[in-house]
Formats: structure tokens, sequence, C-alpha cells
């Protein structure tokens, strides 16, 4: 009789299996607001719930206690009234009122989420099948934040971390106290970005820039994820903003504009086909496996293997060309602003000679002989 | 009230009998059930789809789906259930009660009637079958959002001509439906007489043919841009995606109370039947199905608030939003005063409808907080609005089916609905209902968005308890089958009046009902 064994087993696999997972949050509303906008919204949300609360009581305690007194099983004989105008002209007036009263607060609300003028700071961000890019338009620094978390947790092959699904590469880094200006665009399709515990959530719409404000009121990381269906990976595309001090946060901004010197100057380099390969692998787990797979079969019907690959294995220029500029109507998209000669060059040669392809490397200078 | 039901007439036209008789047929009846069945199909195939998506999310990390699929399943469900399940459900009960209610011999256009319903199961046999098509089914949601919905392979222009077939059985189910309310009612039946559930199809049918051309031409747009060189959609031809998102809600907006007006009409028929008292405020029932139908015009925006429109209309938008929920309001307010004073008792088909009444309004709420501009900015596009409109769809218009299918078992098959059956088919589908969908608001509130086939740790364990909720409810519905079947073939005859407070012409011809009925019309006192 190995049936009670089998059913125990099912059990004891089902409970370990989600004694990792309890980080029991149970947490029933909204996150504790960390700006200004944010707690007001709590603040609505709170007070609605209440007004919706006491309706609720007030109707459905009559409800209720109809149901129970007034039941056949209780003998209670019907009493056949129908109609009554003063009754029905209180039960519309009062609910009328009662919308009055929660619609101003949320229309104060609303004209202040509107108002993005006279910001401190203001970056523009591009959403991208499935990534973000942050671009500081004052500091000229510009950079993409890519989920950070491994293939091998989200196929259950490793423990999962703290952050799982929520965690990137390359944050949003912001100064605390500042309005911070958000210029929302898309590459692709739409997209939406949404950070709750600072109460902003705009969609990205492409070909337009729309744009939002919002402004810390405490130093911390905050974390959100794409709000917007944007396909295949949707789910994979978070967003993480660390709130800094104002010294901390201008050491930051040091420091990348330090790094982006140092990319320039690769882009006059010629570079030995392992560095580039090796440099063009992580590139490619990046910004390319999402659909052509890490293992470059990609996903038949859907995106085009690499491995073997007509273009891939040809001349470099018309590949250097599909890769810079995509491919109008499909989800290749154009890679030449999201990527820089040096980084093009790297997961180009990767990609033509990963997998078993053996076709020649590139060079910056190859890309950038091919720009415009 | 008086009925001429002819033996006579049903004994000279009785049904053709095998598969010709549905294939051929153009009485009500058989129609009606056709319309019935399909949905329960429909129901099935959707709901399996919903399993497969709670059996994903029963834990964090991807374990028997992958993201693809993973958007085709949540995509087909959605259309699946509001193209599939509950619209035709619906119709199935026009069918067979609105000839009934307005003694009428039958639909104003029986054959065209025919062909409404069978095109439906080819436009279904189109989206399911497109599965299976080289890079799978449809994955765009059911919003279809371009530009995501222009990137996708062959079966989203299928989808799109699913859609298509789909409107063109709609519209002519809806001329129909308003044609046969409007001329042919039994002498003595002035409007104002009709029964409610004839009311709210009468204006569901006027938005159907006002909006399904509507959604027609946003689909239509889509397959130009997608495969003729248009550029309604896209930035670099000089057009606009979000201009389909607000042709998209003005057909979506109104379609949401199509989806849900019929159910009005069931509830505000089953509640003062097993109240044993008549309709509290008949005439501002019908003015508040009027209004709401007018308002949901001028509404569609609310779901949009996050895509960047002028502060002056947002502002618009959430007024008109929270003025629809004053005729809402006032109907609930008059089933609960239906109920005040009956003489009730708790057969199945008033299980559901009090279920409907209580988690229908949690639904409505969730519709206010929403409404509020500033809060949607939190909770769209989170489980929230998930939680929202299945409140409103499932323990809204599927539970209503649920009574009016108890309810008017009894005529269909002259037996009596097995009440214990019922019972247990109801408690274990009211719990699990909630154990399902009401974690949603916590899981939207503490920041899960929709859509997606893996989440982060804090929201595992409501949504294990959702996934537990959503197998139940789901194996709960094979009680719904065999309740059916059992009144199919057999039970405890039932009389004409099945109800001791059943009030209505259906109820004035035998049970099951003759396969023609009201070929002389009943005279209306
Ligand atoms: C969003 C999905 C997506 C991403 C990300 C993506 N591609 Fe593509 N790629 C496609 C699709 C779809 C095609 C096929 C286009 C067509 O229909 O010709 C394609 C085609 C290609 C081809 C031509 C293959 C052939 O044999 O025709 C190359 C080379 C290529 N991509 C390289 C890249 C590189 C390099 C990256 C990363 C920098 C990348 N792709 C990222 C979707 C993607
Ligand atoms: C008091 C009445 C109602 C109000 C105030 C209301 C309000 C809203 C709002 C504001 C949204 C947008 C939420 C968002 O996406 O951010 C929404 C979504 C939705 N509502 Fe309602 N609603 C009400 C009743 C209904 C009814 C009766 C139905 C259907 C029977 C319904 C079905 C839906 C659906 C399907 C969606 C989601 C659409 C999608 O994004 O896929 N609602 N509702
Ligand atoms: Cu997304
Ligand atoms: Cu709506």
């Amino acid at each position: 009789m190995p049936r009670p064994r089998a059913i125990g087993a099912f059990i004891a696999a089902w409970l370990s299996l989600s004694a990792p997972l309890v980080r029991a949050d149970w947490r029933l509303n909204l996150p504790a607001p960390k700006s200004e906008m944010a707690a007001r919204i709590y603040d609505i949300h709170t007070l609605i719930l209440l007004v919706c609360l006491a309706i609720f009581v007030v109707v459905f305690g009559a409800m209720f206690y109809a149901l129970f007194r007034h039941r056949k099983s209780a003998g209670h004989a019907a009493r056949h009234f129908h109609e009554n105008t003063s009754v029905e002209v209180i039960w519309t007036v009062i609910p009328f009122l009662i919308l009055i009263g929660m619609a101003w607060p949320a229309t104060k609300a609303v004209l202040d989420q509107k108002d993005t003028a006279n910001p401190d700071l203001t970056v523009k961000v591009t959403g991208y099948q499935w990534k973000w890019e942050y671009d500081y338009l004052q500091d000229g620094v510009k950079f993409m934040s890519v989920l950070a978390t491994p293939r091998e947790q989200i196929e259950n092959k490793a423990a999962k971390g703290k952050n799982y699904l929520l965690e990137v590469d390359e944050p949003l880094v912001v100064p605390v106290g500042k309005k911070v200006r958000i210029l929302l665009t898309s590459n692709d399709v739409i997209h939406a970005w949404w950070v709750q515990e600072l109460g902003v959530k705009q969609d990205a719409i492409p070909g337009f820039i729309r744009d939002t404000w919002f402004r810390a009121d405490e130093i911390g990381t905050y974390r959100g994820q794409c709000a917007e269906l944007c396909g295949k990976d949707h789910g994979f595309m978070p967003i993480v903003v660390e709130v800094k001090s104002e010294a901390d946060y201008q050491a930051w901004l040091a420091g990348r504009k330090a790094r982006l010197a140092l990319a320039a100057a690769d882009a006059d380099k010629v570079f030995g086909v392992d560095e580039l390969k090796a440099r063009g692998e992580k590139i490619y787990a990046a910004n390319c496996a999402a659909c052509h797979q890490a293992d470059g079969k990609g996903l038949p019907g859907v995106f085009p293997g690499l491995a073997g690959s007509r273009v891939a294995t040809g001349p470099a220029a018309a590949h250097i060309d599909l890769v810079l500029r995509g491919k109008d109507g499909t989800a290749m998209a154009a890679y030449k602003d999201q990527l820089n000669d040096a980084d093009l060059a790297a997961v180009l040669t990767y990609e033509r000679t990963a997998w078993g392809n053996a076709a020649d490397a590139v060079q910056p200078a190859h890309v950038k002989a091919r720009r415009d | 009230m008086d009925a001429h039901a002819t033996p006579a007439a049903s004994v000279r036209h009785g049904p053709p009998t095998g598969p010709m008789r549905w294939l051929t047929t153009t009485n009500h009846k058989d129609i009606g059930t056709l319309y019935l069945w399909f949905a329960a199909t429909m129901f099935l195939i959707g709901g399996l789809m919903a399993m497969l998506i709670r059996a994903e999310l029963f834990q964090p990390g991807l374990q028997i789906v992958q993201p693809e699929l993973f958007n085709q399943l949540t995509t087909l469900h959605g259309l699946i259930m509001i193209f599939g399940v509950i619209m035709p459900a619906f119709t199935g009960f026009a069918n067979w009660q609105v000839p009934l209610m307005i003694g009428a011999p039958d639909m104003a256009f029986p054959r065209m009637n025919n062909w409404s319903f069978w095109l439906l199961p080819v436009a279904g046999g189109l989206l399911v079958g497109s599965m299976l098509l080289p890079g799978g089914g449809v994955a765009g949601g059911w919003t279809m959002y371009p530009p995501l919905f222009l990137q996708g392979g062959i079966s989203y222009d299928l989808t799109i001509f699913a859609i298509h077939i789909m409107g063109a059985s709609s519209i002519m189910g809806a001329i129909n439906i308003a044609t046969t309310i409007l001329n042919m009612r039994a002498p003595g039946m002035t409007l104002m007489r009709m029964p409610l559930f004839v009311w709210t199809w009468l204006i569901t049918a006027y938005l159907l043919i006002a909006v399904m051309p509507v959604l027609a031409g946003a689909v239509t747009m889509l397959l130009t841009d997608r495969n003729f060189g248009t550029h309604f959609f896209s930035a670099a031809g000089g057009g606009d995606p979000v201009m389909f998102q607000h042709i998209f809600w003005f057909f979506g907006h109104p379609e949401v109370y199509i989806l849900i007006l019929p159910a009005f009409g069931i509830i505000s028929t089953v509640i003062p039947t097993f109240s044993r008292k008549p309709l509290f405020g008949y005439a501002s029932m019908v003015y508040a199905t009027a209004s709401i139908a007018i308002l949901s015009f001028m509404v569609w925006a609310h779901h949009m608030f996050t895509v960047g429109m002028p502060a002056a209309a947002q502002l618009f938008f959430m007024y008109a939003t929270l003025l629809i929920a004053v005729p809402t309001g006032v109907k609930v307010f008059n089933w609960v005063a239906t109920m005040w004073q009956g003489s009730i008792s708790f057969e199945t088909a008033m299980l559901f409808a009090i279920a409907f009444v209580c988690l229908f309004t949690i639904g409505g709420f969730s519709g206010l907080v929403l409404a509020m501009a500033p809060v949607d900015i939190q909770l769209h596009d989170t489980y929230y609005v998930v939680a929202h409109f299945h409140y409103v769809l499932v323990t809204g218009a599927l539970f209503s089916i649920f009574a009016g299918i108890y309810y008017w078992l009894p005529k269909w098959t002259g037996h009596r609905v097995d009440e214990t059956w019922g019972r247990w088919h109801f408690w274990l589908s009211a719990i699990s209902v909630n154990l399902l969908f009401f974690p949603m608001h916590f899981l939207g509130l503490a920041g899960m968005p929709r859509r997606i086939p893996d989440y982060a740790l804090q929201f595992a364990d409501f949504n294990r308890i959702a996934s537990i909720g959503g197998f139940v409810f789901g194996a709960s519905q094979i009680l719904l089958l065999i309740v059916i079947l059992k009144c199919i073939r057999g039970g405890e005859k039932a009389p004409a009046r099945a109800w001791e407070g059943a009030e209505g012409l259906e109820w004035t011809v035998a049970s099951p009902a003759p396969y023609h009925t009201f070929v002389q019309p009943p005279e209306v006192k």
C-alpha cells in the first residue's frame, strides 16, 4: 500500500518547496509612501476605502437582517410594497454628495501630479524590450538598466535571492529631496515606468514623449516593475531607483563620467579576438539572449537562431548593418543608439564565433565606418 | 394573463431529428440551447487555461509554462471568457427567454438567428486553433494594444478575423433581439410592463449595435497596419499608438456594460421570485439601466489614466466615472429593498443572486477606488484591477448566469433542479471564488503587476492562496455540469409555474416549454 506514503511524500515535497519562500509579508495595503505624492495617494485610498466600508456595512447589514428576519421558513409573510419615491430620491442624492466629497482631494492631487514645471533634475527614460535606458540630459550620462537576477534562479536551479526579479545591474540614481522630472518614451512597444513607493507611474509611448515627476523624501533603494504588457519578458524588466544624498549623488555622477571617457577611448582601439569574445558574451547575455537565447538557437517561429545563421556567418558589413539599424516591423531593434562601437564590435564578434559559427571578428573601427 | 400554447401546432412542427436539427434550426429555443452549450464548452477551454495560469503562478520561478505561452494563455483566456462565454451565454438566455417573456412565437428573424449562432463556433475555432500555428497563438493581451500587437505572427491576423466574425454574430443577434422586443410583444405588454430582463437586453442590444462596429474598425486598422503598410498606430508614419486605446475603450467600456446589464436583468427576475414580492422600484431600475448605458459612452479613458492625458481630460473622465456609481448604487438599493419585508426562501438560484448582489458590489467599490485618477496611477495594470474585473465578471456576470440556469432549468427541461447538488455547487463556488480573487486586491496594492508569469518573493503567499482557490473553483464547476445533465435526463416533474413566487408569461406555458409557444399571442392585462 504505497498510497498514504505517496501522499505524505507529496505533502512533504510541497512544504519543502514552500519553505524557502516564507518571507511572509502578508502586506495588505499600499507600501509606506516615500514621497509626498505617494503619501497623498495613500490617504485618498484610505479615505475611499473607509467610505466604501461604511456603505457596505449599512447596506449589507440591512440585507442580511432581511435574509434572517424576513425568511419564509421563519414564517414571515411578504408585504407587497414596490415603490417609495422619497426613499428613492434620498438614495440617489446621498451617494452623489459622497462622491463629490471624494472627488475633491483627488482633483487637487491630479493637478499636482501633472505639474512637472521647475525640476531640479531631468532624466530621459526610454523603454526597450526588455530593459530601461536612463539618460541624464544635463550631464551627458547615459546607460542601460537590465534585470540582474541570474537565469538559474528563474529556472529554479538556484535559491532565489532577496530581491528576486526586482534587481538591476545599473539603477537610476537621484539626489534626495530634489524634484526629478522623468521624460518617458519607448523604442519599440508601450512600457510603463512605475515606482510605487515614490507614487509615479507613466506609460512610455514609442514616438512620443510623456513626462511625470517625483521627489523622494528619504535616502534608500526603491523598486518597481514595468506595468504595461510589452511582450515575452514583460515580467522581467524591473526598475530600481537609488536615492542618495546630494554629495553621494555628485560622487556617483563623477564616477560615471570617468567611465564614459574610458569607453570613448575604446572606440579607437584594436582588440584581440578573445578579448572581444569575452566582452561580447556579456553584452549578448544582457541584450540579445532574451530573444535569440543563450545557446543561439532562438525560438522557432518567433526569433531566428543565430547559430549557423546566414547573416551571422556571412559578410561582416551586412551583419553590422542589421544590428545597427534593426529590422522594421519586427522585434529586432536598432542598436546604434543603444550600444557604443566597442560594445557592438564585441557582440558581433561573439555572434560570429560562438556556437560553432566561424566568421571573422569585427573591430570598433568597422562599426564606426558603417554608422550613417 | 392568459396563454394559448397550442399543442396542435407543436405536433405539426416537431423538430427534425439528428444533427441536422441543430444545424438548420430556426427555433429560438433550439438556438438558445446551442448558445448555452457553446458557452459551456468555451468555459471549459477558457477555464482550463486559467488553471494553467494559476498553476504557473502557484509559486515564484518558471515551472510549467514559459513566458511566451503564458502570455498566450492570458490573452486567449480573456478573449474566450468575454466573447466566447459571457456574451454567448446571455444571448442564449435572450433566445430562450425573450420570446417566452413577451409572448412572441419566435424571434423576429429566425434564419438570421441560426446564422448568428453558427458563426460563433467558426470564430472560436479560429481563436483556439491559432495556438497550434508556428509562433503560437495571440499573446498581446485581450486589449490588443499596438505596437505590441503589430509584432506578432499569423495567429494575430486570425484573431482579428475571429473578432470580425464574432462582431458580425453579435450585431446580428442584437438586431434580432431589439426587433423582437420592439415589434413582437403580446397585446397589452407596453414597454413599461416588460419584465426587467427584457428591458436590460433591449438596452444591451443597442449598446452592441453601437460599439461592435467600433471594435471592428479598430481591429481593421490593426490589420492594415500589420499587412498593408498603413500607419494608424505608428508614430513613424504619423500615427499614434494611443489612438488605438481611445478607440478600443470607446468600445470597451460599453462592452463591460454589455457584460453586466443582462445580469442585472436576471437578478431582478430571481430576487422577486424568491422574496415573493414584486421588484422594488421597477421604473427607477429601467431609468438606472438607461443612464448607465448612456454614461458608459463617456468614461472610456478611465482605462487610460497612465497614458499621460492632460489634467482636464483626466478630471473629466474621473468625474464621469464616479457618476456611473450613482445609478449602479440605485440598483443595489432596489434589490435589497425587494428582499426587505419579503418572504424569502433560499433555493440555489436565489443563493447565487444574493451572492451576486454582495460580491458585485465589492467589484463596484473597487471600481470606485480605481476611478480616482491619482489612486489609479498606483493600481493600474496591477492585480488590483484583476481583482476588480473578476469580481464584476465572475461573481457578477457569471454568477448571474448560474442563477439564471438554476432558475429556468425547470422550464427548459421540465424537471426540477436537484437542490442538494446545487447547494454544494453554490457553497463551494462562493467560498473558493473569494479565496481566488480577494487576495488579488492585496497583491495589487502591494505592487504586483498583472500579466506576469513570475513574481517577486513577497507576493508568494497570496498567490498560493489564490491558486488553491482557483483549483477548487474550477473543480466545483463539474458539479454544475452534473446538475444540468441530471436535470435534462430526469428528476421530479416541474409544473408550469415551477417556483411558487414566479411571475411572467414564461410560467404560463408547460414545462418543458413546448417546441412552439404563443402561436396565438396571449393577452396581457
Ligand atoms: C526583442 C527581441 C530581439 C532582441 C532583444 C534581439 N533580436 Fe535580433 N532578431 C530578432 C528578430 C525577431 C529577428 C528576425 C527579423 C526578421 O524577421 O528578419 C532578429 C534577427 C537578427 C539577426 C539576423 C538573423 C538571421 O539569420 O536573419 C541578427 C544577426 C540579430 N538579430 C542580432 C541580434 C543582436 C546582436 C542582438 C543584441 C544586441 C539582438 N539581435 C537582439 C529579435 C531580437
Ligand atoms: C461602479 C462601477 C464601476 C466602476 C466605477 C469601474 C471602474 C473601472 C476603472 C476605473 C477601471 C480601470 C482600471 C485600470 O485599468 O487601471 C476598470 C477596469 C475594468 N472594469 Fe470596471 N468599473 C465598474 C464596473 C464594472 C463592470 C460592471 C464591469 C463588467 C461587468 C467592469 C469591468 C471592467 C474590466 C473588464 C476592466 C479591466 C479592463 C482591462 O484592463 O483589461 N467594471 N473599471
Ligand atoms: Cu512591460
Ligand atoms: Cu471602464
